[in-house]
């Protein structure tokens, strides 16, 4: 069983991606397809008085404009529109759906013609008149409206007493702007019309069985009557879990006109999607003089829509890493005329956590300890919240192994002790966490008697390397070579899985592997004992494995039958075996990743220009099924945590409610030249407990932690603490 | 995008004849910024008169040992040609300071001249501007002007001219040679951009029907002692908040002869004579730097966000001309400052 687990096998699908020959949602051909341009709205509240499509329509080319008064029927419950990441509270968005504007961008209308250009014109030919209300777009202007959602966890203790009696006191907002996503890939549909009313939907989408039942409901479908398909996603980092507009808008098309019909949405578009709320984080600690915490509390208040209550668990992370006799934890929500934010990579954690290490750096600097020592000396082998032992945690492996790579030891505490010629050098560190968490998923294996195998599952490989994992663990499995293995994924009609996120896809869907693998197994043996004059007929059917292209015994050295005579001798060209895998619930453990980042910054002294020129993270994350692609990760991660740190903001003109920056010239993300060394270390965290293969998932604890540690460092350098992110130098040289 | 038409000049004269014609045409070359700006409903011309294929490509050595570069000229071609390199390095280093590798290969150095300001209000065409509809308004003196103009602003804009390749040219002197149907003309770089006052919808002298066809550089060239150093939000790819170009002529530690100019804090290139007059046979100090420094600066003005502009150019250009001084120009490949 590890052949590949483990290993840095290269993505299977490296080469179709490089090559062109992976096909993306925007890219399926149809016969007589049509394009669809989104027209937008231009106010943050009111509604449409009047929507004039009269010039539109006479565009040569223009096929028909679609409108919240010209459209076909959509579900008018909420049910139907709640999708399976929708916020419990609230009543989501409907694209055509009525007159009433929510949101700058919200989509109102799509011109269908037969050419994308000819529909893009067409688009500024429409009229539309509004009358507009009061609207409000800022967090901090109206964070006295904040309202609180479901605390978190129940307070511990008495932690405003403690915090007044505390010897040693830190307390501070850090302010993370809105941010979002930018996938390089825009999304699309591409719906596709099969003449007897039923539609193959290519979807740029992290889950199509979530996308073709939210259809179903929003379309009032039979199931077999929409197929939701997308194979491949150039990036997604949480905006494709919920269906998005275009979608709806497709599908609309499609309905409305008979015909196959793709809308992309373009860059700036996009800006009208989910993103990162802006939340402002109330940090307050309380240590005792030699350094251990008192008192823990952790105040959020995040921007919503005021249709939805979106949230995440932006406060539960300090109180479940570090102990403290006390703590108090609160997240409170502003209702805003803008969309509704979405999950985006490690939500809750990038922002609370940034905040948190932020805080626990600068209780540091007042209690004169070491960043590391400090939070030794809160280090906790318990989940706090819940009082759980955890069922792996190297978090302490991973300060000394990423302390040791990094230099650690050779820092002086001293801010602005440490330069480089014309640059202060900094040093800062902070700690990562994140869930591990698991999902039933079931697979589809057709193993074939010339001994390939065909693995299939309705999750999507979002660009994370699903694809290849799963492959990996069938050939392990299955004992055949990875090139026998082919992998099918993201197609509603494979068998089901849950959207892909929060890391838990690749646990979830290895272990599905492993379930269906062994049906397969169990047959096979079943079968080789079976035949006449076999050498297996003694041995025991739980103790026979898979292995190079051969039913084995006792490892390889027992008597043993190729997969390939069996199948033939029994007469079957192929065995299929489907299973869906559950973990079973264990409330007894606390599952999570952790990390150490470490970063080094140069600031020039003068000019307050910021370079980050190294960062070590070491991850503790179970057993890691491919540490290429593992790696990859957690490098995107910390380059998104330094982006983070220092240039993303999406940044909004309160006057008018307006996205100012939607298009990634403007809104900044690192390019190469920001992006200096980075180094990964794997710590081993052996785990017997969380599942079979003792594997955690990698997704979003990349990014958590990198942030605050180069807001450290950047603090060791030039003395100065930025608690309004993103970093830029006008805020050094203030 | 608006529909439409599309020419292609045969010469210079036919490009000028099809202008006169048209007076809502526009001229295309590389059209990295144009297209942009069609694409967002912000320029919305009746006609693309497309000059790429031009005879404007050539860089030849004037009578008077300057340069004359054809304004076809690709931005990258520009600062790779070997008498750019050798003779003019602080322009060759500036151009490498702006946009992408893609972006240098397709801009030309006229179609450089005439980019336009990068302010978010421009391009949103939601929203109330002068420059993109006059009389609008401006968005910016009161909203988001992080990024606008410090030096010769007007109340009607506070727009910045996006380009690097122009604050080497103000510096270095640079002429432009100008063609429309009254004959040709020429222009100081410097008089080609003009400041907002109340017409900011022009970025620059340049007439109806007029176009572009040389740059001229005189014969100094500042090759050993120049910098240019662009200070912005990330290592690359993005504008300035505040660019330098130095030159200085230094007999020993004396300064004989000293340009400077200044991007990202106008609506053109900044230089300012006074401030160049005062370095003129001082000692190439950080003292002399920072008192041309003030020299340049003055009378400059902050809105609600861009205060920091103000001392963050100052501080660039002392290090700008100590980068100068000591021959060690700003790499624009490695973004240490040094």
């Amino acid at each position: 069983m590890n052949a590949y687990v483990g290993t840095p096998t290269s993505r299977v699908d490296g080469r179709a991606k490089v090559t062109g020959a992976a096909k993306y949602a925007g890219e399926f051909a149809a016969d007589r397809l049509l394009h669809g341009f989104v027209v937008e709205a231009t106010i943050p509240r009111g509604r449409i008085v009047r929507l004039d499509s009269s010039d539109a329509l006479k565009v040569k080319g223009v096929v028909d404009v679609l409108t919240h008064t010209h459209r076909p029927p959509l579900a008018d419950k909420d049910e139907a529109w709640k999708d399976e990441v929708a916020p419990e509270k609230g009543s989501p968005f409907r694209p055509l759906y009525d007159d009433r504007i929510r949101f700058n961008g919200q989509p109102i209308a799509l011109v269908v013609a037969e050419d994308w250009e000819t529909a893009k014109f067409a688009a500024t030919r429409i009229r539309v008149e509004y009358e507009q209300e009061a609207f409000a777009t800022d967090l901090e202007s109206e964070r006295g409206t904040a309202a609180k959602v479901d605390q978190p966890h129940k307070p511990r203790g008495d932690a405003a007493a403690a915090l007044t009696r505390a010897a040693v006191r830190h307390e501070a907002d850090y302010v993370i702007p809105s941010e979002h996503h930018n996938p390089m890939e825009l999304y699309a549909t591409t719906a596709v019309w099969e003449g007897n009313g039923g539609l193959t939907v290519y979807d740029k989408t992290q889950g199509v069985q979530n996308v073709q039942k939210f259809l179903c409901g929003v379309f009032r479908k039979k199931p077999e009557d929409i197929r939701v398909i997308s194979p491949y996603v150039g990036g997604a980092f949480g905006s494709g879990l919920r269906p998005q507009h275009q979608v709806v808008l497709a599908t609309l098309g499609a309905l409305a006109l008979k015909r196959s019909v793709r809308v992309v949405l373009t860059r700036q578009q996009m800006y009208s999607l989910g993103y990162r709320p802006m939340t402002i984080e109330h940090v307050a600690l309380g240590a005792k003089p030699d350094g251990t915490l008192d008192a823990v509390t952790h105040e959020a208040i995040a921007v919503t829509s005021r249709f939805e209550d979106f949230s995440r668990n932006d406060t539960g992370w300090g109180e479940q890493l570090y102990k403290s006799p006390n703590s108090r934890l609160s997240h409170k929500l502003v209702h805003l005329d803008l969309a509704t934010p979405c999950d985006m990579r490690a939500p809750g954690a990038a922002t609370g956590v940034c905040a948190l290490e932020c805080a626990m750096d600068e209780l540091a600097v007042a209690l004169k300890l070491d960043p590391i020592e400090l939070r030794l000396k809160c280090y906790s082998d318990r989940d706090q919240s819940g009082d759980l032992p955890y069922t792996s945690k190297q978090l302490r492996e991973c300060y000394a192994r990423g302390a040791e790579a990094f230099g650690w030891a050779r820092r002086n505490p001293a801010p602005r002790s440490m330069r480089d010629g014309k640059d202060l050098v900094g040093w800062g560190m902070a700690t990562g966490v994140w869930e591990a968490l698991q999902m039933p998923v079931a697979v589809r294996i057709v193993l074939t008697s010339n001994g390939h195998a065909e693995v299939s599952c309705a999750a999507s490989d979002i660009g994370t390397g699903t694809y290849t994992i799963v492959a990996q663990v069938a050939a392990d499995a299955l004992g055949l070579p990875i090139e026998n293995i082919s992998v099918r994924l993201a197609d509603s009609t494979l068998p089901q899985a849950p959207v892909e996120g929060g890391s838990w896809m690749a646990a979830s869907s290895a272990h599905a592997v492993l379930g269906a693998a062994e049906d397969i197994r169990q047959e096979l043996a079943r079968l080789a004992k079976a035949m006449p004059g076999s050498p297996l007929a003694d041995v025991d059917a739980a103790t026979v494995t898979l292995v190079d292209g051969m039913i084995a015994s006792n490892g390889r050295n027992g008597p043993a039958l190729s997969i390939a005579d069996v199948m033939r001798h029994s007469k079957l060209e192929r065995i299929e075996k489907e299973k869906l895998n559950q973990f079973a619930e264990d409330k007894s453990h606390a599952r999570n990743t952790h990390s150490a980042v470490f970063a080094e910054v140069k600031v020039d002294e003068e000019l307050g220009v910021i370079r980050v020129t190294r960062v070590v993270s070491a991850v503790a994350a179970g057993r890691i099924l491919n540490t290429k692609t593992g790696r990859s990760q957690i490098m995107g991660g910390v380059v998104w945590g330094i982006g983070m740190a220092l240039h993303e903001e999406t940044v909004m003109d309160h006057r008018f409610g307006r996205i100012m920056n939607a298009n990634i010239a403007e809104y900044h993300i690192p390019v190469n030249a920001d992006i200096h060394d980075i180094d990964v270390i794997f710590v081993d965290e052996p785990d017997d407990r969380i599942n079979k293969l003792g594997v955690k998932g990698l997704g979003e604890i990349g990014i958590v932690g990198v942030p605050a540690a180069i807001a450290n460092a950047v603090y060791h350098a030039t003395g100065k603490r930025i608690r309004r992110f993103p970093i830029t130098l006008d805020k050094l040289l203030e | 995008m608006n529909n439409f038409q599309y020419s292609r000049a045969s010469d210079v004269a036919d490009a000028i004849r099809l202008l006169a014609a048209d007076p809502n045409a526009k001229l295309i070359a590389g059209g990295t910024n144009l297209i942009d700006l069609m694409k967002e409903n912000v320029e919305r011309p009746s006609r693309l008169i497309d000059i790429s294929r031009l005879p404007l490509r050539d860089i030849e050595e004037t009578a008077d040992g300057g340069l004359r570069i054809g304004a076809l000229v690709p931005n990258s071609d520009l600062a790779y040609h070997p008498l750019i390199e050798q003779r003019y390095p602080l322009l060759a280093s500036a151009i490498l300071a702006g946009a992408s590798a893609q972006l240098r290969n397709m801009a030309s150095v006229g179609g450089n001249l005439m980019q336009r300001t990068r302010c978010a209000y421009f391009y949103d065409t939601t929203t109330p501007c002068n420059k993109r509809s006059p009389g609008t308004g401006c968005s910016a003196l009161d909203g988001l002007n992080r990024n606008h103009a410090i030096l010769g602003t007007s109340s009607s804009c506070i727009a910045t001219n996006p380009s690097d390749m122009s604050v080497a040219l103000a510096a270095l002197g640079a002429l432009v040679h100008i063609a429309g149907s009254a004959g040709e003309r020429t222009l100081a770089l410097t008089d080609f951009h003009r400041l907002p006052d109340d017409k900011p919808h022009a970025d620059t002298n340049l007439g109806s029907g007029e176009i572009i066809t040389a740059i001229e550089l005189p014969p100094r060239g500042f090759a050993r002692n120049y910098s240019y150093l662009k200070i912005r939000d990330r290592l690359s790819y993005a504008f300035a908040l505040v660019s330098v170009a130095a030159a200085l002529e230094l007999e020993g530690n004396a300064i004989i002869e000293a340009r400077l100019a200044l991007g990202g804090v106008a609506h053109k290139p900044w230089r300012s004579l006074e401030a160049e007059a005062a370095l003129r046979g001082q000692a190439a100090t950080p003292d002399h730097f920072g008192r041309a420094a003030d020299l340049l600066l003055q009378g400059a003005t902050a809105r609600s966000h861009n205060g920091f502009k103000i001392e963050l150019a100052r501080r660039a250009v002392v290090r700008t001309l100590m980068q100068a001084t000591s021959a060690t120009p700003q790499s624009q490949a490695h973004k240490k400052i040094a």
